[in-house]
């Protein structure tokens, strides 16, 4: 007996959908074990994790607002992915756009500027965020630079000139010497929906760009270009499409949406601007993507179920003491699993029997 | 079920090869379906069959590389039993490929050693390779890096490889594919001698004439199962054919009057390096091709027939513009995309991953090609209704069998895929068409499908240029044939006067480099 992998002669579409769902159960069941090693309980360990916070409307409207950038940076890596470009540095684009959105704020700071200070930090947190992703796309297309090490470079760049602006000409002077900037004036904030609430508009620009999303690649000639040139270089050569330019469309546009992302976090629930302002949300979005199959509603799904293990992950911290890298562990094993199953799609376990023993019987 | 004995008569009482009842099956697929050969000393024996028909995977269990699901191989009478390659040749079988494991950047000798399981060391290995080439008058020149040689000499590398384990049986598949008429039948010359010397030889091939003359015996495969073995030059190629296909093949048929309009594709004395290392430069290539022609372009693979497809279709650009002409305009700086919408269209060699993309949907690889021109895209947005409409249409007039309306590319077969990627094009309506290797791994049927959409479109008023390896195919549709060696294209020869010998003579060279080829004998 043996078991081997065999070639589907059509990808599955069952196992498509299914994929995410038996990594999940995986990764719950390896998440078991982990948690009876640590010594907790694993039901109510799973139980904090993913049921506490679906429990009450404050921890709702917190997976709303964790998962608004984790769904607004996947919907752009995946159009990368999909074309075959590893943006891998969206942390540093979501950075360079929280900064650079700030700098309006920074400098409109007590000046009674009016209305034009959130739209114009949001389109120069996204324009800052494009213009940050193309440096590693223009060093792939034109001097063949490995755009997995060069995005992901940046991505300190970036961090560290945060840190400097924050503690060095962007700091409060009232801050008691934290490294932050002032709290950011009301024309400069990301109003919520809710009086009181969390969730704000960030969430329905989040969706909005789900809807583009899979319009651009449902729809459009631009959304088949980028799949067949990821999916068949040659033969979308053949068909007339330029790989090079999509490498710097996608970057652009995913550079935009971290970007975006980016100064609607700084803009929105934190306030101002400091070091820390992300949990890692540019490389959680890449599990995201993954795990949404690089599907724009998969992905939103994909999304907030990740949002959730954030928020899970803080309550396990809290009730349980489980420290709170445990829910980096857990995503790092989700998205082995996610891409082990997508071996499925293509691939077929079968088992059989060891076909030479017939011939070795009559040997 | 016929069975008659070969006219040949053996020398032994028992045959050195034997499958008995041979099935291998993967999955649910019969690959080979209790197939009985024998193979005897000093003979010759052809395996014949279209593709899918088992041949690789008979050949395949003989040679050890795939396990038997039942049955059996016999080998001198016993029962042989063989887990890899090696242990087959350990027994005396040799094989050598259709397609050559070879490394480019390394020397012949260097080659032959990695494939040699013995223990001798490089120097004497070398000098048995010398020899070996020189006795059986396939020179070769041990130091030589493969890159800098021909397919045909690339072949003989394989061919001494093979012949320095001194095999008892060797197996070779479609060997004369790649070669001129003139090589191949030096290659018989050989293959003549091994069976003079008592070696028995398996002989794969689907060119019928060339087995009639060479086989003793011949064992036909269909769907996996074993047709008929007969003595080959008791029969005509037409009875074989038939036993190969199990039906009888429509004959193509040209159009009974053409008329010849004026020149819509020319090209003005293109020159263009290769963008790889070991590719060939395109020197100096003009012809002119007008409406209503069909223009066949000869030579063996990789004498510059990939890089004129590429200059041709855009792919790769030319410095000049006017080095390329579509309907009167000059496009040799244009676009694959802008070159289709003057009129031309491309069908590629490789179907899988340069004509369609394999995980793609058939509307979406209609999409691929015919996004620059028609209704497929309207203000960016893809029109998908026209796009399933462009595959029923090629569905229809073209007879592609598939499992559902809009299946992956990947699925079809090669024949059905090659349909309709031929028909995707042709239903475009194009003024100039440039295929390559329109018939390339085609089953019989679908290749003369294929062939009559040529002669059809060519009638209709287009302008069609045919690049192939395969002689009796642009005879059997060309108006005029050129023929490509190392990067130039001959003057065209009227089909009616183009002989088999003299294409040979083209194709090996010699008219156009008389140096280059003497320099290459001498080597």
């Amino acid at each position: 007996m043996q078991l081997i992998l065999e070639k589907r002669a059509e990808r599955s579409r069952t196992v498509a959908l299914a994929s995410p769902l038996i990594a999940i159960g995986l990764t719950i069941v390896t998440m078991t074990i982990l948690f009876m090693v640590l010594g907790k309980n694993p039901i109510s360990a799973l139980y904090v994790y993913f049921i506490v916070p679906l429990a009450d409307g404050y921890s709702l409207q917190e997976i709303a607002v964790k998962a608004t950038p984790l769904v607004m940076i996947a919907i752009g890596l995946s159009l990368c992915y999909l074309a075959n470009a590893w943006n891998i540095g969206a942390e540093g684009q979501f950075l360079m756009g929280a900064v650079a959105g700030s700098w309006i704020a920074v400098k409109t700071q007590g000046t009674g500027a009016g209305h034009w200070v959130l739209p114009a930090m949001l389109l120069l947190g996204a324009l800052a965020g494009a213009l940050y992703a193309l440096i590693p796309a223009i060093c792939k297309v034109r001097f063949g630079a490995s755009e997995i090490l060069t995005s992901l470079m940046l991505v300190y760049v970036a961090d560290l000139l945060l840190d400097y602006l924050v503690r060095g000409p962007w700091r409060d002077p009232q801050g008691f010497n934290f490294p932050t900037t002032a709290e950011f004036d009301p024309v400069a904030t990301v109003p919520t929906l809710i009086e009181g609430g969390r969730l704000h508009l960030g969430s329905i620009l989040a969706l909005i760009v789900v809807a583009a999303g899979a319009v651009l690649l449902g729809k459009t000639i631009k959304g088949f270009e980028i799949r067949v040139v990821g999916a068949a270089p040659r033969a979308a050569r053949f068909g007339g499409f330029n790989a090079n330019q999509l490498i710097l469309l996608t970057f652009a546009i995913s550079g935009a949406l971290s970007g975006l992302a980016g100064i609607i976090e700084v803009a929105g629930p934190v306030g101002h601007l400091q070091p820390g302002i992300s949990p890692g949300y540019g490389f959680t979005a890449i599990i995201v993507a993954f795990l949404g199959r690089l599907n724009p509603i998969g992905i939103l799904i994909a999304g907030l179920f990740l949002a959730l293990t954030f928020i899970g992950g803080e309550q396990a911290q809290i009730t349980m003491k489980i420290p709170l890298d445990v829910t980096k562990v857990f995503q790092g094993i989700l998205l082995f699993y996610v891409l082990a199953c997508d071996s499925l799609i293509l691939y077929r376990f079968r088992i059989v029997s060891s076909s030479p023993q017939v011939a070795r019987g009559a040997h | 079920m016929r069975d008659t004995t070969s006219a040949a008569p053996h020398t032994s009482a028992t045959p050195l090869l034997q499958t008995v009842g041979l099935t291998k099956r993967y999955g649910s697929f019969l690959a080979n379906d209790k197939i009985d050969l024998d193979v005897w000393p000093q003979q010759i024996h052809a395996l014949l069959g279209e593709n899918g028909a088992g041949k690789s995977t008979l050949v395949k269990a003989i040679y050890g590389l795939v396990q038997p699901s039942e049955g059996e191989l016999r080998w001198e009478g016993q029962t042989m039993v063989l887990s890899g390659p090696s242990q087959a040749r350990a027994r005396g079988i040799g094989m050598v490929f259709q397609h050559f494991s070879l490394f480019d950047n390394l020397t012949v000798a260097e080659n032959v050693a990695l494939g040699l399981d013995g223990k001798e060391s490089f120097k004497e290995m070398s000098a048995r390779l010398e020899q070996v080439s020189r006795s059986y008058g396939l020179p070769l020149d041990p130091k030589r890096e493969v890159w800098q040689l021909s397919v045909g000499e690339r072949q003989r590398i394989e061919i001494v490889r093979a012949l320095m384990q001194n095999p008892k049986f060797l197996i070779l598949d479609e060997p004369t594919a790649v070669l001129t008429p003139q090589e191949a039948d030096q290659l018989f010359v050989v293959l003549e001698r091994l069976k003079s010397e008592g070696r028995a030889i398996l002989y794969i091939s689907h060119k019928l004439e060339e087995v009639k003359r060479l086989c003793d015996t011949a064992t036909i495969l269909r769907g996996g199962k074993k047709v008929s073995t007969c003595n080959p030059k008791a029969e005509t190629a037409a009875s074989l054919a038939r036993m190969m296909v199990g039906t009888e093949i429509k004959e193509v048929k040209p159009a009974a009057s053409r008329e010849i309009t004026v020149p819509r594709l020319v090209i003005n004395d293109l020159n263009l390096d290769p963008d790889d290392a070991h590719g060939v430069h395109l020197k100096g290539i003009s012809l002119e091709l007008r409406g209503g022609e069909i223009l066949g372009i000869a030579g063996v693979a990789g004498n510059g027939q990939d890089e004129l497809f590429a200059a041709l279709s855009g792919e790769r650009l030319a410095r000049d513009p006017g080095t390329i002409v579509i309907e009167g305009i000059a496009a040799g700086h244009l676009s694959i995309s802008r070159r289709r919408k003057l009129g031309a269209a491309f069908v590629p060699e490789e179907r899988l991953g340069h004509g369609t993309a394999p995980r793609m949907r058939l509307s979406e690889n209609a999409l691929l090609t015919g996004h620059a021109a028609g209704n497929m895209v309207q203000h960016g947005f893809v029109n998908t209704a026209a796009t399933l409409n462009a595959v029923d249409r090629a569905t229809e007039t073209f007879d592609v069998r598939k499992a559902k309306r809009d299946p992956e590319a990947a699925s079809l077969s090669g024949g059905n895929l090659q349909k309709f990627i031929v028909g995707r094009e042709i239903l475009r309506n194009p003024a100039v068409l440039v295929v390559s290797q329109p018939t390339w791994g085609v089953d019989a049927g679908a290749a003369a499908v294929i062939r009559q959409a040529l002669l059809d479109l060519a009638a209709a008023g287009a302008a069609v240029l045919v690049t192939s390896q395969d002689l009796d195919e642009l005879i059997e549709i060309s108006d005029r044939i050129a023929v490509m060696f190392h990067g130039r294209l001959s003057a065209s020869l009227p089909t009616a006067s183009a002989s088999r010998e003299k294409l040979g003579l083209l194709m090996g060279g010699s008219s156009l480099e008389t140096k280059e080829q003497a320099h290459a004998a001498d080597t």
